[in-house]
């Protein structure tokens, strides 16, 4: 793996990416991102060390280890929220669809639209669930007219499978909602405006099991909609619901691959460890 | 789990049961009824401070709303030599009323029923009253009609409580015709030399007008302070020292404000002196800070998930700070606006510097003319040695309080429309 990350260049042509990538986890479908040597600092701090990953279009990617292993560091350098810290340093390629995500003439607010995130806790608007959900697609103007703001939220709150429990109270705060509903409702918040990239940031981490089966049967439903990449803590979630498992450690990526191969046969002593239960 | 259960070994069961024991949850009690104690007497003091100052107020504040009078019967007919009430109805009413000599019909009557030293006993202006009644109800000049005319001041002041000797006797012989009725040349006049003719509403509008354009100027430079502060600023040595600033200017001494409104308003700008215009801005420089600091605050307080959900879906920075974090803030952005314009209301020493406390008997027409606020004039009749105005300054007083009443309430009010819009 490490002489085949070596060997990319900035002049990396797209053919190229798709080698590295069926090398790193044949049989996959089209490649949606891509980092290559990625380094996150916090200041002096380095907490992340030369992470390549591919992300496909048609799997659900988890990225697994221990707390403060960088996991979620590095899920926030996918779409620039790391911008948002000042200290924090990102070096290394990634790009979405082979452009650069970090380069200059990127729109940040675009790229944040076509890689949507949703956080760890739900953090819906202090508003209507409508406007929750309504609020995306104003402010990037995908909607001409009410009816069709109307249809994308009724879209998205299907695909969320949250229609039918709140199609009677649109216009009740969305804070109102249970905490698997307000995730769901995150979820349809961040599908409203139309994002090729979801990134789940340990999305069940304050639900119930009720409410994290809920989510997980969703995102097996978006699967292949639009690619996927989730941060968990619990290593069932990503033997359920992924395809390609990512394993972090002190802010190195330690194994990446089929997730019924790390999960049954790892070929790394630390992955082994870790899933068997000896640390983290 | 060896050591561990070892050491659970060594040690001695807790004795809750103890005298050591009892003695230490006895203390304990203790401290929290003493501490229980002086939270009460703690309260139970300001709010005897309170009702205090709200009865001597009120008490002597009520007086000055209130006005002692005569009876005086102004036979119009014979002496205007037959004036019509339509002479005094319309657009040339009160041209027509200069020309009746409103004035010397008063005296004439006044001496034909309290004698030769008559006008003594009222008070210089109060002819205006009949003025305004004229013109109020024109009938009357057609008819024999019977009017209340305020007396003289130390005449209303020695009725109402007492007085210097001559005045307490003059009420003694006059003590049936004595009446009180409401002063309503206090709501509506300015002020003036004769305690009996002062009014509240020139210095009210005064300050209507300055706490406008106070809030005008501070609010928005307020507030989008705050928010570049927070949202946007770098955190660097710059934005610290900026920071300790603002938080300097917020401890400064209020007359310091006024001297430098006084340099750079008035001296450096050329604005006109005593103008509301003038005072708003120099008490703008005094509540900015306050509502920088308090709009931090509010804005820190929102919590980041917000912030994050909007730049999660592709909100700008600005989308953010206006979609989300000021409507989330501005209740507490208003509550420190609501406090450093309360204090602003209050404020003399700075007003003083720039020339608001010279004596206006008349409403200020606009921003750039001459005005006086409330404050200030409580300050300049509370220096009068005139023992009217006394009354008159715990008047005013009271209606300094309602109208700061009545703008924390409508901040109040404000502030929970805002809270429960979501």
């Amino acid at each position: 793996m490490t002489e085949l990350l070596d060997s990319t260049s900035p002049s990396e042509s797209p053919i190229m990416t798709e080698t590295t990538a069926s090398a790193i986890s044949a049989g996959d479908g089209p490649l949606k991102m891509t980092t290559r040597n990625v380094d996150v600092f916090y200041g002096e701090k380095q907490a992340i060390k030369d992470v390549s990953i591919d992300v496909t279009m048609d799997n659900v990617t988890a990225f697994i280890g221990p707390s403060g292993c960088g996991k979620s560091t590095f899920l926030r350098c996918l779409n620039r929220m790391n911008d948002t810290i000042p200290i924090a340093r990102v070096t290394g390629d990634i790009t979405l669809e082979g452009e650069d995500i970090y380069a200059p003439k990127m729109d940040v607010v675009q790229l944040r639209a076509r890689v949507g995130m949703v956080f760890q806790k739900p953090n819906p608007f202090p508003k209507s669930i409508y406007d929750n959900i309504a609020y995306g697609p104003r402010i990037h103007g995908l909607a001409s007219s009410k009816d069709e703001l109307d249809n994308i939220v009724e879209t998205s709150l299907q695909r969320a499978g949250l229609w039918g429990e709140v199609q009677d109270r649109l216009q009740d705060s969305g804070t109102a909602l249970s905490g698997g509903q307000q995730q769901r409702l995150c979820i349809a918040r961040a599908i409203a405006v139309d994002p090729e990239v979801i990134l789940m940031d340990e999305p069940c981490s304050a639900l119930d099991p009720i409410a994290t089966a809920k989510i997980e049967e969703l995102i097996h439903e978006l699967r292949g909609k639009y690619a996927i990449v989730i941060v968990t803590h619990n290593m069932q979630q990503a033997a359920r619901v992924s395809q390609r498992t990512a394993f972090f450690h002190l802010g190195t990526l330690v194994e990446y691959g089929v997730t019924s191969d790390i999960f049954t046969n790892p070929t790394e002593e630390k992955t082994r460890d870790y899933i068997t239960g000896r640390y983290g | 789990m060896n050591s561990s259960a070892a050491f659970v070994e060594e040690r001695n069961p807790t004795d809750w049961q103890s005298d050591a024991m009892q003695q230490r949850i006895r203390k304990r009690y203790a401290a929290e009824r003493r501490f229980k104690a002086l939270g009460i007497s703690a309260i139970i003091l300001s709010a005897g401070f309170l009702a205090f100052l709200m009865i001597v107020m009120v008490g002597n504040g009520l007086r000055g709303f209130t006005q002692t009078e005569l009876p005086v019967e102004i036979d119009f007919p014979a002496m205007t030599g037959g004036a019509t009430a339509d002479q005094f109805r319309g657009a040339n009413g009160p041209a027509n009323l200069r020309t009746l000599g409103v004035q010397d019909i008063v005296n004439t009557s006044v001496q034909i029923q309290y004698g030769e030293e008559g006008s003594e006993l009222f008070s210089a202006g109060g002819w205006q009253a009949v003025n305004q009644e004229i013109l109020k109800n024109p009938q009357i000049v057609e008819t024999k009609t019977t009017l209340y005319l305020p007396v003289e001041s130390e005449i209303d002041v020695a009725f109402k409580g007492s007085g210097s000797e001559t005045a307490e006797n003059k009420v003694a012989e006059l003590k049936d015709r004595l009446s009180t009725g409401f002063n309503w040349n206090f709501l509506t006049n300015s002020d003036a030399t004769d305690p009996m003719q002062v009014g509240i509403w020139g210095a009210l509008k005064g300050s209507l007008i300055t706490m406008f354009i106070t809030l005008l100027i501070a609010f928005p430079i307020g507030v989008l302070s705050a928010l570049y502060l927070e949202e946007y600023a770098p955190k660097n040595r710059f934005t610290d020292l900026i920071e300790v600033s603002i938080n300097n200017l917020a401890a400064v001494p209020s007359i310091i404000f006024g001297l430098l409104g006084l340099a750079v308003f008035l001296n450096l700008f050329g604005l006109p002196r005593s103008a509301a215009l003038v005072g708003g801005l120099t008490l703008a420089l005094m509540t900015m800070p306050v509502i920088v600091i308090s709009g931090r605050n509010a804005v820190k307080a929102v919590p980041p998930s917000i912030r994050e959900a909007a730049l999660g879906i592709g909100a700008s920075q600005m989308q953010v700070v206006f979609h989300h974090v000021l409507p989330l803030a501005l209740p507490g952005i208003l509550t420190g606006t609501i406090i450093g314009m309360a204090r602003a209301l209050g404020e003399t020493a700075p007003l003083l510097m720039i020339g608001m406390r010279a004596f206006i008997a008349t409403p200020p027409g606009g921003i750039v003319e001459p005005a006086t606020v409330l404050p200030v004039q409580i300050f300049l009749w509370s220096d009068e040695v005139n023992r009217g105005f006394v009354e008159k300054t715990s008047a005013a007083i009271i209606v300094l309080l309602l109208f700061l009443l009545t703008m924390n309430a409508l901040a109040i009010y404000l502030r929970n429309r805002f809270e429960t819009r979501w």
